[in-house]
């Protein structure tokens, strides 16, 4: 047996590292003496260069003077064991230090060390077949999901007391709590803003007033339940998805289902209720304050009293216009609601699953709210009002 | 450049980590203090004790991501409490750590995992780099699992892919967190195993946090006990030596636990099972 080296010398001087092959320049055998410091990141000897274009029957490699030595000097005798197979040359390590010489055996010969490849290729109509598959899975969830949420609903409609009120309480003020400043801020800003720009045109033609027509009704009918919606859902739904998602992965979840407890029942039920409750409640603040932002522009720029801007939008807004808008946010809070709910509780259990589906319960529920909002645009329309 | 801490070539007498009268805790809850120890190099060091007394506090002491309340850890004769950010990096490179839930990055593939410390703290090219991933990986024994994530392993593998991304810059001292935490006992023989294979090929120095007695015995050159009542170190020395004539009683219970098993004889002894009983 070899003499066993000693062990990386911690406190050792650094010497440069060294590799020399000696010994007739063509056939025979030829001696490769390694010393010095091997350490990874310094420069090291490359195997190439140490070997040029010589050949050899066999490379005896010693140890001469080796100081510390780390991976590095492992891998530039893996290539020599590699160039050694390739040249057909005997590469003969047994006069190194035992423990180099297990890390070697260790190390894969490169052609069998590939790593293995993912799945070859897919033709387009494979691709195709599996995007088709996972839509259908996706629909497939979506639907399983409206119907345990359907079917929990009825269970809370036979035993109220099943129902967890206090969590859906305390996701009530939470919602309430995280959204107002935001909705307040957008709302006021939007009212504004839009009060500015229709200012300008409305103030040629004499008809300032009606700017509190237009304002008065673009944001209770629209653009009050809308910001109301985006900000709730970027909040509370991203928040949903984010925990349930982390539940999820810490196998919360699991341990709710193999305890009996629906996890629809228990997390996706309050949740779902405190956001539909909340959003009409959150839009109608936004109204006000998409009114009184308009009140404000007006006031400043076109010199209307707020008095007379507040009666002008009393005779135009009806209650038939707030109800409208304040209707379709029952829709709203629930698409956020779901969701989110949904994107967390089927979430991937990794970090980046969470992420994925936090920013996916947002985008989701921000496409349902526009195309939930078209679709009532369209049947408001019919219905006349 | 050498990206080495240069403290580690100037004085091999001094020991590898110096900790000096270190109380740590989180905010004004006190969990040690008055800790004074050191490691050698090549020493496997367990820190051992019940639940809360403070192993994974000192632990996360040791690697930085608590800051002291008080005393001083030192590594290679160099302060890490009073490192300024560039020495504080310095000395982070020289050591590993094995979380406890092996904290791979699941957004990666291993060889992500295992690469990212070099292209870090290295200016090895890609290829190197590769090729020192593949190295990493057989020699923990998982060999061409490079493009596999997280998730897609068992426990064990993922361990060892947790170990070889420790090992990435051939570091001076390595940290284990409760290394056999969820492994089945054959899994854990051959955790323990690799420990010591690391130990042999590249003399690196051990910490381990656990209260697993047979990796205690297996490994340890050394151990320290803790408790949480004194909030100190209640025991130091070699395991076996402890076990058999420590004259704290609460450190002979912890080393001797696996010698009072009631002994089952044919599944019908004092633990037989009630529920079945009629």
């Amino acid at each position: 047996m070899s003499e066993r080296h000693p062990l990386p010398e911690v406190g050792a001087d650094g010497n440069t590292a060294t590799a020399q092959l000696q010994g007739a320049a063509e056939g025979g055998e030829r001696v490769l003496k390694i010393g010095g410091d091997w350490r990874l990141n310094e420069l090291v000897p490359s195997w190439t260069e140490v070997v040029g274009k010589g050949t050899a029957v066999k490379v005896r490699v010693v140890a001469e003077g080796l100081g510390h030595w780390d991976t590095s000097l492992v891998l530039f005798l893996a290539h020599g064991r590699a160039w050694g197979a390739e040249s057909n040359t005997e590469f003969l390590t047994e006069a190194l230090p035992e423990n180099l010489q297990t890390l070697l055996r260790q190390v894969p010969v490169k052609s069998a060390a590939k790593p293995a490849t993912k799945a070859a290729v897919e033709s387009k109509l494979e691709l195709a077949a599996r995007c088709a598959t996972k839509g259908a899975q996706h629909a497939q969830q979506v639907v399983a999901f409206l119907g345990e949420c359907t079917l929990g609903f009825l269970g809370v409609a036979r035993s109220p007391q099943q129902f967890r009120w206090l969590d859906c309480l305390v996701e009530m003020q939470r919602c309430w709590a995280s959204s107002l400043p935001m909705v307040g801020l957008v709302s006021f800003l939007v009212g504004g803003i839009l009060a500015f720009q229709s200012a300008i045109q409305l103030q040629q033609f004499g008809a300032a007033i009606y700017v509190a027509d237009l304002v008065g009704l673009s944001v209770v009918r629209e653009l009050g339940p809308m910001m109301a919606a985006f900000i709730v859902a970027g909040g509370t739904g991203a928040r949903f998805a984010a925990q349930l998602g982390n539940m999820k992965v810490d196998e919360e979840i699991d341990a709710l289902e193999t305890l009996g407890i629906s996890s629809v029942d228990f997390l996706a039920l309050p949740r779902l209720a405190a956001v539909t409750v909340m959003m009409p409640i959150l839009a109608l603040y936004a109204n006000v304050l998409g009114i009184l932002g308009g009140m404000f522009v007006s006031a400043a720029m076109l010199k209307i009293p707020a008095s007379e801007y507040w009666i002008e939008t009393q005779n135009r807004v009806g209650f038939s216009d707030v109800g409208t808008g304040l209707f379709k946010c029952l829709f709203f809070g629930l698409a956020v609601g779901l969701a989110g709910c949904l994107r967390g509780m089927k979430c991937e259990r990794s970090a980046a699953g969470v992420g994925t589906a936090t920013s996916s319960a947002v985008v989701t529920g921000i496409l349902v709210i526009v195309m939930a909002d078209a679709l009532f645009a369209v049947i408001y329309n019919v219905l006349g009002i | 450049m050498c990206w080495e801490f240069d403290a580690m070539k100037t004085d091999p007498a001094k020991p590898v980590i110096e900790v000096m009268n270190l109380a740590c805790g989180y905010g004004e809850t006190v969990v040690l203090q008055n800790v004074s120890f050191a490691v050698h190099a090549r020493e496997v060091l367990f820190v051992i004790g019940g639940s809360g007394c403070g192993k994974s506090t000192l632990l996360r002491c040791l690697i930085g991501l608590l800051k002291p309340l008080q005393g001083d850890i030192v590594y290679f004769g160099k302060s890490f409490t009073a490192a300024d950010t560039s020495q504080r990096r310095d000395i982070l490179k020289t050591f590993g750590v094995l979380y406890q839930n092996n904290a791979l990055w699941s957004s990666m593939t291993i060889a992500e995992n295992i690469s990212l410390p070099l292209e870090e703290h290295t200016s090895l090219s890609r290829p190197d780099r590769e090729e020192i991933v593949a190295l990493k990986l057989a020699e923990v024994g998982l060999a061409g699992s490079e493009e596999l994530y997280p998730s897609e392993l068992s426990g064990g593998m993922q361990k060892r892919a947790a170990l070889a991304r420790a090992l990435a810059l051939d570091p001076a001292i390595v940290f284990f967190d409760e290394p056999s935490e969820g492994l089945d006992p054959i899994i854990s023989r051959e955790m323990d195993e690799l420990i010591l294979q690391v130990r042999e090929n590249f003399g690196t120095t051990m910490v381990i946090v656990s209260h697993q007695l047979s990796s205690i015995f297996r490994l340890a050159d050394r151990v320290i006990m803790l408790n949480h009542e004194t909030k100190g170190i209640i025991a130091e020395g070699a395991p076996a030596e402890l076990a058999a004539r420590s004259t704290d009683a609460r450190v002979r219970d912890f080393l001797n636990q696996g010698n009072d098993f009631p002994k089952r004889q044919n599944g019908n002894a004092a633990g037989s099972n009630h529920l079945l009983s009629k």
